[in-house]
């Protein structure tokens, strides 16, 4: 099958120090990827590289026609900001050509009421915020989606949500999924592909390659009580 | 050739009406220290285009676009907080400005000077307003956007330092339209002050635009009037009434 992304012998570095090392791994259009790997691995970094928000070495390359979904970490969004949860996705709306109509759509698809994002983006939960910024990269029917950590600070029905939704847009319009998580569970559960990002080398692989004892161990430097035939 | 008052009293609305818009975006950007500091950056300009009697305005203009752009590849490139690099360019500007400009010029480079207006400075104002606005109407989407995230914005295909280039240059231009009348100093407040009071008490974008452009034009009125009533330059006026509504709108948010 055609690869959406092809990535050889990348680096990234911050002047002296190089977060990414020579890493190189394809993705099939409609795959989830799943990257995991110890805080300082450079998961983040790898996510910013690939939106094009980072110099970088080697090579990157996406299929044509690719639109990006994308859900950064964390925030540090001013308080203050006068600025409403439906005046971002507006302005989402106006620049991809998609009228109010998407942008219902978009906020019923991660279940965030319109009185919610009718208020100042200061005012919302660190969850709700997080449902937002879900529905912002929603809106123009992105065929690629990065999640950084998605489902951190979200709850327990919301999570479930989210997944929900992952499974739908992945089985109708055949996006590809790249997501950033420490749930090991989740990896093992929805990703097709997972990228074991360690400080010394990565793995790349399907899940059940990569996510072993001995690479967890070996990636983490500590032993994770993680074993995937545990699950039912 | 010179204006009626009419079309003097038309420039001063269409120029505060403009700062107050440039300002809602400023404020929201967390650039007001860096916007207020930028604006005396056109002071040393004055100062050469008195000495080489040129147009103020020209001076003002090419001063300020010199610094922009000086300020936004300094920051690329460093990778410093915009406020401290205009700090240090501010201090320098103001320290060759006041050595170009000297007695009754730099009072009036500073704080502004009624005058007659020709028709030539009349439309240059028109037009400059009517471009910082077009350039508004058409970008505040990505502007939005990427103040919320770079990245994002990075993401759906906006290239953040390009577009934050451009809105300095915009923010440069809609000083200059102001310093000939108000001051450099004075365009400056008129940009902010009304801008931060609506973001005090707005909610939303609309709100906020709403309120920042409907503060500096009350201000700018209010301020001329009181201005020539007392038969002082209008100037401070015009800032003290600007800051009197800040101060009510803290007042407003301590109690509601």
């Amino acid at each position: 099958m055609e690869n959406i992304l092809d990535v050889e012998h990348l680096s990234v570095r911050f002047g002296d120090t190089a977060v990414l090392r020579d890493l190189s791994f394809g993705l099939p259009k409609g795959a989830t990827l799943a990257v995991i790997g110890p805080n300082g691995s450079g998961k983040t970094v790898l996510f910013r590289a690939l939106i094009g928000a980072l110099p970088h070495e080697g090579v990157l390359c996406w299929a044509p026609g690719v639109r990006f979904g994308y859900v950064p970490q964390k925030l540090d969004i001013d308080r203050d900001l006068p600025l409403t949860g439906l005046d971002l996705l507006s302005a989402r709306a106006g620049i991809a050509g998609v009228g109010a109509k998407e942008v219902a759509a978009a906020l019923g698809r991660v279940g965030l009421e319109g009185a919610v994002a009718s208020r100042p983006i200061g005012a919302l939960s660190g969850g709700q915020f997080q449902l937002l910024l879900f529905a912002f990269a929603l809106l123009a029917n992105p065929n690629v989606l990065l999640l950084d950590e998605p489902t951190a600070g979200i709850d327990e029905p919301g999570q479930d949500r989210l997944v929900e939704v992952l499974r739908s847009i992945q089985s109708e319009q055949d996006t590809t999924v790249l997501l950033i998580s420490h749930d090991l569970s989740v990896v093992s559960g929805q990703a097709t592909h997972v990228l074991c990002l360690g400080r010394k080398r990565a793995y790349f692989g399907a899940p059940l390659e990569v996510i072993t004892p001995k690479t967890l161990d070996e990636i983490y430097g500590t032993h994770v009580r993680f074993h995937v035939h545990d699950h039912d | 050739m010179s204006t009626t008052t009419i079309e003097s009293a038309l420039l001063l609305v269409v120029t505060s009406a403009t700062a107050g818009l440039v300002g809602s975006f400023i404020v929201m950007r967390r650039m007001v220290l860096a916007a207020d500091a930028l604006s005396h950056v056109a002071l040393p300009g004055i100062g050469f285009a008195l000495l080489l009697k040129i147009h103020p305005l020209v001076g003002a203009l090419f001063a300020l676009l010199l610094g922009t752009l000086f300020i936004w590849g300094i920051e690329r490139r460093a990778r410093l907080p915009v406020e401290t690099v205009v700090g240090v360019v501010f201090s320098g500007a103001l320290a060759v400005g006041s050595l170009m400009t000297s007695g009754d010029e730099l009072i009036h480079a500073l704080l502004g000077k009624p005058t007659q207006l020709g028709i030539a400075e009349l439309v240059i104002a028109l037009a400059g307003s009517t471009g910082v606005v077009a350039f508004l109407a058409l970008r505040w989407r990505e502007l939005l956007v990427s103040l919320v995230s770079r990245d994002i914005a990075t993401s759906i295909g906006i290239r953040p330092w390009s577009l934050e280039l451009q809105f300095m240059i915009v923010f440069a231009v809609t000083v200059a339209l102001g310093v000939r009348y108000l001051g450099v100093l004075l365009m400056g407040s008129l940009v902010i002050i009304p801008a931060a009071t609506a973001k005090h008490v707005a909610v939303s974008l609309r709100g906020t635009v709403a309120v920042a452009v409907g503060l500096a034009v009350t201000s700018m009125a209010l301020g001329t009037w009181i201005g020539a009533a007392t038969g002082r330059e209008t100037g401070p006026p015009i800032v003290l009434v600007a800051v009197a509504f800040f101060l009510l709108s803290l007042r407003k948010r301590a109690f509601v």
